[in-house]
């Protein structure tokens, strides 16, 4: 018994959904959401690495790490404005922001 | 044998961690929860013969990202019990969604993947794949790598605007206003009568 290509790619996908999940279970609450991305990324990342072993490219691992910088930066943008939002309103639901009429 | 069983107990840590980010009533749980997911795939990542990526998530993700959501979580005073509120009632549907995605995208890699299992994951080469990885990324993908860089010089400016407020009432160095100060308004020559002082 080994460990192939989909044993990797179900863990990804397993992930991933666990990833959906959590931002259909946590709506008011931002941090997870954003938590839930974050895990999102991450499943797409195992699959990148999955595929860049198997095919033997580094090709797949150079995009996994442009994924991980821009999941940084995305985290760190999100979180900014989460503490400006805070800010200006006193709590964090999302929920309640309906300030444009959207 | 063994990298077998260290994909199931590292698969299974992933699995289980990411699950408890998503259903743990402490924000603060959550973001360890999510710190041991992240190890876990690094773990994953070394299995696999990326042995920097796995270095670089522990070191942007739980070196950076976790302690970030952690300062902001420990920072915001928000009442956390009061957002978990209707968690059990989006249940249902996270499950019906997230029960469809999961079938969905095993049975496309059971489908696209039957052949049976297209060999093991390959071992690293002989040279490191740090060197490898370094090799590509400086010369083939060079306009790509200054191109994340400008990423996150526009993520930390963004991030630094954002964020930046002006406080009223609060006392500043204005190294402008300094250097403009002429010699009339800083220094006041007085005749002073002797034996009388400054009258007020």
């Amino acid at each position: 018994m080994s460990i192939g290509l989909s044993h990797y790619l179900i863990v990804a996908a397993i992930l991933f959904t666990i990833g959906v999940f959590g931002i259909f279970v946590n709506r008011k609450n931002i941090i997870i959401i954003m938590m839930c991305i974050e895990l999102i990324l991450l499943a797409v990342n195992i699959n990148f690495v999955a595929f860049a072993t198997h095919s033997g490219d580094l090709a797949g691992q150079v995009f996994a790490m442009f994924i991980l910088t821009v999941a940084a930066a995305e985290a760190a943008v999100g979180l900014a404005i989460l503490v400006v939002y805070f800010r200006n309103r006193g709590d964090i639901a999302v929920e309640d922001a309906n300030l444009m009429k959207g | 044998m063994l990298p077998v069983i260290a994909f199931y107990v590292l698969s299974a840590f992933v699995v289980g961690a990411a699950f408890m980010v998503v259903a743990a009533r402490n924000p603060v749980h959550a973001v360890m929860y999510l710190i041991l997911t992240f190890f876990s795939a690094a773990g994953l990542f070394i299995l696999m013969g990326a042995e920097f990526l796995a270095l670089l998530l522990i070191m942007v993700y739980v070196g950076a990202v976790a302690v970030l959501f952690m300062f902001v979580v420990m920072m915001l005073d928000v009442d956390f019990v009061e957002l978990k509120k209707g968690f059990l009632q989006h249940v249902p549907m996270g499950v019906v969604v997230g029960g469809v995605l999961l079938t969905e995208m095993i049975l496309v890699g059971a489908y696209s993947l039957a052949k049976p299992s297209q060999g093991v994951i390959l071992a690293p080469k002989d040279s490191s794949n740090i060197k490898e990885l370094g090799n590509v990324l400086y010369t083939e993908y060079a306009f790509f790598f200054e191109g994340v860089g400008l990423v996150l010089l526009v993520a930390l400016i963004g991030a630094i605007v954002l964020t930046l407020r002006t406080r009223e009432g609060v006392k500043r160095q204005n190294i402008a206003d300094q250097i403009a100060r002429t010699r009339e308004e800083g220094v006041e020559l007085v005749d002073v009568e002797s034996g009388e002082g400054i009258g007020s």
